[in-house]
């Protein structure tokens, strides 16, 4: 009984949270472009439901772009960092500066830079995603067990023996901590690009109906875009989850 | 089997691990390196296995340096891959020679069985218990069949009577391969009871401090036997001669 309760209770929550606000939105008579209520919200999603849905995989495939490119960069710099020492002490300060450097600073000039617009909102998601996966990987590279090690030497494996069949291994769980994220970030990366690049962009994301929105006053479709972007949260997060149980399940039981 | 003459071992920090270790190693014998906490057995141990390299003095092999598979390895951890089944990880010394896991099947089994897992081969370590995991880690030491077993101080972390039984058994596995074994020990009754011949060292920089040959007969019920009590005692008395206050 108990722990359906506990099952329920973001839900009911939830409702009870919905409910408040639209009696609070009734009660007060606050119009609705300051603030509308959940179901005014719910009516801009039906009246704007096709603009909006395109919106939302739009913004969503900048993002699963962004983690993407960000595993595939972050895994090779982190291989190229455990490879030598020379790499590593070269790369390291790099990265590291890219992931302080805020992002929104950097944003207008890659639009400049990179003509296809797509391809600029997702190089700006990646730097800001990238960095997780890199720092992980390169930890869970780093701390391979020195006993597994050694016991590869004194059976004379090589070098990509080593790589293959222990070191990545041992990193997958970091790995995939870094990508949980990294999958976050792709997410913010994307928003902060459509904002920077408002209609000179890409034009159809998600940030970018927020700004168009904003300019209107539809506050409610504000809202709803908003609502639709931490659904695009929860299924990015979800997704990682779900993979990173997949592939953790089988290995230790 | 080897010699070692004047071994010394000073790693790049200034620590001075072995100072001026000379010893015969004899083929069959079972050779245990006692000593506090700190006196450099383990180093010693790793020199052995060409893992680290002695600053002075040197190691000659009778039959020439050892080749990649030749030592088996134990060491205090299991230290098994956690994603690996039992029979993969004694696969791997194999494995990394080449060998395709269905031709190597039948050592593996004949390792987990040799010590008492024939029954878990698929399981992974996360549900075996710790006297369970260094059972799985001698197999993988002998599942290339070295003449060599070097063992770094194996059941130091088990409770009393899993020690005992992998003790006994360990023995036994002794008797009846022939195979020369050097193990490090912090415990005299561990030593005692074990070895043929026991190295007491010194604390940092770890000197041999005293020898001592067994002549303790082998039977079931040596824990109790008089020799052996005799032997524990004799061992203990070496050890409050040599150490320091």
């Amino acid at each position: 009984m108990n722990k359906r309760l506990e099952r329920a209770a973001p839900f009911l929550f939830g409702i009870i949270g919905l409910g408040l606000w639209q009696a609070a939105v009734w009660g007060s008579g606050i119009p609705v472009y300051v603030l509308p209520g959940p179901i005014a919200i719910i009516q801009a999603y039906a009246g704007d439901f096709a603009t909006l849905n395109a919106a939302f995989v739009s913004t969503i495939t900048v993002a699963a772009a962004a983690l993407l490119v960000s595993a595939a960069l972050g895994v090779l710099l982190a291989l190229a960092m455990a490879a030598s020492s020379l790499l590593r002490a070269a790369i390291q300060p790099w990265a590291v500066i890219l992931q302080v450097t805020p992002v929104v600073a950097i944003a207008p000039l890659i639009i400049i830079w990179v003509n296809q617009p797509f391809l600029a909102l997702v190089v700006c998601a990646t730097v800001v995603a990238f960095f997780p996966v890199l720092s992980n990987t390169a930890a869970g590279l780093a701390a391979t067990p020195r006993d597994l090690l050694d016991l590869f030497r004194l059976n004379g494996a090589s070098r990509l023996q080593t790589l293959l069949l222990l070191r990545l291994p041992a990193a997958l769980p970091y790995f995939l901590a870094g990508l949980r994220i990294s999958g976050t970030l792709a997410l913010v990366g994307a928003v902060v690009a459509e904002f920077v690049a408002g209609s000179g962009g890409f034009a159809s994301g998600l940030a970018f109906r927020i700004l168009e929105a904003g300019y209107r006053l539809e506050i409610a479709r504000m809202f709803a875009a908003l609502m639709l972007l931490a659904f695009a949260g929860i299924a990015i997060y979800g997704a990682l989850g779900l993979l990173s149980h997949l592939m953790l399940r089988r290995r230790e039981t | 089997m080897m010699k070692l003459d004047g071994v010394s071992k000073t790693f790049p920090t200034g620590t001075k691990a072995l100072e001026g270790i000379s010893t015969t190693i004899a083929r069959g014998e079972f050779l245990a390196l006692l000593g506090p906490s700190g006196c450099g057995k383990s180093t010693l141990l790793r020199l052995l296995a060409k893992l680290e390299t002695p600053t002075a003095g040197t190691i000659t092999w009778a039959d020439g340096p050892p080749k990649p598979g030749e030592i088996g390895f134990v060491f205090q951890d299991a230290t098994l891959m956690p994603w690996a089944s039992a029979a993969d990880n004694v696969f791997l010394p194999l494995k990394l020679r080449g060998q395709s896991r269905a031709a190597a099947m039948p050592e593996v089994s004949a390792a987990l069985a040799q010590v008492g897992l024939a029954d878990f081969a698929a399981a992974k370590p996360a549900s075996l218990s710790g006297g369970m995991k260094m059972r799985v880690s001698i197999a993988r030491a002998l599942v290339s069949k070295p003449n060599l077993l070097l063992m770094d101080e194996p059941f130091a972390a088990l409770d009393e009577f899993t020690r005992h039984k992998l003790q006994e058994d360990l023995r036994a596995l002794w008797r009846r391969s022939g195979k020369t074994v050097v193990f490090v020990t912090h415990s005299i009754y561990e030593a005692a009871y074990l070895a043929t011949r026991i190295l007491v060292m010194s604390p940092r920089p770890g000197r041999i401090a005293a020898e001592i040959t067994s002549t303790v007969a082998d039977r079931p019920e040596r824990r109790t036997a008089a020799d052996y009590i005799d032997l524990v005692k004799h061992v203990s008395g070496t050890l409050g001669a040599v150490m320091p206050a």
